[in-house]
């Protein structure tokens, strides 16, 4: 396949950046889009240019780094699947693509298309963590009875990757639907009930402080999530934000 | 932006009951319709409900500018290459741009009726009907003539030719017959305290609906030379269309907007959804539909 790659370049964190054009060619529809990235990569090295900068861990779906706004959507045309996991038969032979980083306030651009997403992890210490006994007596976690339909839908939050295609795709660059399913995984279980009040309020309150948008339910960030994280936990935040609001001491 | 939302679809459903009245025409219906302007004009409950709806309208546009202008702050870079319609709707994404639509309607609406009907010094005009009196024109033959009658609040009516109107009230003497007690008696007579108040009308807001959407000139009760000053809208072409474009706005706000307000209050349940998204749309189609037939069966049939 031939290419035509239109990439964000932006040097560092004060660089106002700008799209650049890379004609790329031999790209193997069996490859990974990031497998695209390092033959290009490996092509500019040895042009003498800077090569792209971009965010990649497991490259199996897991961990979340990859983070590609890619021809207009977070991870790309394919569903239910991170950067990693796109692979280049999405794609037609000729095909002009865009590459962005995630553009959000609270994911400011560190180098070309990595962003610093160390605000959902501010999100999390403001109160995704629960109270454990560690003093030798922990209960066993699975004596205590769970609904087998509420012990699913906490799974199911706790599937979030925390990669931030919500943020990345909602056009309020809100991050409800990542900090719904941190409070979702806990609200839904016995264990999580202790902080409960305080979890929800504290956690909307470092992400209006991270500077992210409201949700107006438009449901775009349920289709970009690569985890299939369901608009669900956004009525649930919504209704346990408001319980600990109106009663809260 | 929910509880504001909902509560002014409920203000909806009220409206639209009492629009659908202005469907019926003739006599009976002018009366009925006007009586019930008069009573949503003047029963306490539906005062104070009319004050909250004012206040909601403000709150919701208020806190939609500021939520606008959050969410604009939250993306300062945009992207150079989006493709928003492959997961969401073009609608949900324009709700500030169709709510502000929908605010320039409600503010020319208000200014086409409400103003007309609450504010305006201006004199409104009054339900008036015809009356047939039988009359002797000549030995033994009778002959009905038409008596033009205001209507009062308290069930009685008054020969238009008989009484001066201030506002919607009425008044027994015409300042003529005034004169006339004045020299016949005591030309220094001046009446005690203020001419008799002999009963209130009620404002003609059926004609004054039907003047302004309907384009043919001459109407029973209301023509062009008709003293109450009514005469059909030389631009009730543009303002049906007006009317009609802006419930299309309506239906994809509330297509959105309806099923939105439960996400955000938390009212999401596998079991409801559905009932909820179905509600939505049904709600979104057939209240704004049924507002703009109005002004259309107007302008076609008067």
């Amino acid at each position: 396949m031939k290419l035509t790659l239109k990439i964000w370049r932006q040097k560092d964190r004060n660089d106002k950046g700008k799209i650049e054009t890379y004609p790329i060619d031999n790209v193997s529809e069996h490859m990974s889009f990031l497998e695209m990235m390092d033959v290009l990569n490996e092509q500019l090295i040895s042009e003498g240019k800077e090569p792209v900068a971009f965010d990649h861990d497991c490259r199996e779906g897991i961990c979340g780094m990859c983070s590609m706004f890619i021809n207009g959507e977070a991870h790309g045309p394919d569903r239910g699947v991170t950067t990693c996991q796109l692979h280049m038969r999405k794609f037609n032979d000729g095909d002009t693509i865009y590459v962005e980083p995630f553009r959000a306030k609270g994911f400011p651009v560190i180098k070309d298309l990595v962003v610093d997403r160390t605000a959902f992890d501010r999100i999390q210490h403001a109160g995704g963590f629960i109270s454990v006994n560690t003093s030798g007596n922990t209960q066993d976690a699975n004596a205590i009875p769970i609904p087998k339909n509420d012990a699913d839908k906490a799974f199911d939050a706790a599937t979030c990757i925390g990669c931030g295609a919500c943020v990345a795709t909602c056009k309020n660059a809100s991050a409800m639907l990542f900090v719904s399913a941190k409070v979702s995984q806990f609200a839904l279980l016995p264990q999580g009930k202790v902080e409960a009040q305080q979890r929800v309020l504290n956690m909307v309150e470092q992400m209006d402080k991270e500077g992210f948008g409201n949700c107006t339910n438009t449901g775009a960030c349920e289709i970009e999530c690569p985890k299939g994280i369901s608009l669900e936990n956004i009525a649930r935040m919504n209704r346990e934000f408001l319980k600990a609001a109106v009663t809260a001491e | 932006m929910a509880l504001t939302g909902l509560f002014l679809c409920v203000f909806l459903i009220g409206h639209l009951a009492g629009n659908l009245q202005l469907l019926k025409d003739g006599v009976e219906a002018k009366r009925a319709f006007n009586e019930y302007a008069h009573f949503m004009g003047t029963n306490i409950f539906i005062k104070v409900l009319s004050y909250l709806t004012y206040i909601s309208i403000l709150f919701h546009a208020i806190d939609g500018i500021l939520l606008t202008v959050q969410n604009k702050k939250a993306r300062p870079v945009k992207y150079a290459y989006e493709k928003p319609n492959t997961n969401s709707k073009w609608y949900s994404r324009s709700m500030a741009v169709l709510g502000t639509l929908i605010l320039i309607f409600i503010v020319l609406h208000m200014q086409h009726f409400w103003y007309k009907m609450k504010v305006s010094s201006a004199p409104m005009a009054l339900h008036t009907e015809n009356m047939y009196q039988p009359r002797m024109v000549s030995q033994g033959v009778i002959e009905d003539t038409v008596v033009k009658v205001y209507y009062t609040t308290n069930g009685s009516y008054v020969p238009v030719s008989e009484v001066t109107v201030k506002g919607k009230e009425f008044y027994n003497n015409t300042e003529e017959q005034i004169k006339q007690i004045q020299n016949q008696y005591d030309p220094n007579y001046q009446p005690k305290g203020q001419n008799p108040k002999i009963g209130e009308g009620y404002k003609d807001l059926h004609s004054v609906v039907y003047a302004f959407f309907g384009h043919n000139k001459s109407d029973e009760g209301v023509t062009a030379t008709d003293k109450t000053g009514l005469s059909a809208n030389k631009y009730a072409l543009p303002f049906v269309i007006l009317y009609v474009v802006s419930m299309a706005v309506l239906a994809f706000h509330l297509m959105h907007g309806f099923a939105s307000a439960f996400q955000s209050l938390g009212l999401n349940h596998r079991r409801y959804n559905k009932l909820i998204k179905i509600t939505g749309t049904a709600f979104a189609i057939i209240v704004p539909l049924l507002f703009a037939i109005i002004p259309v069966v107007i302008y076609l049939t008067k």
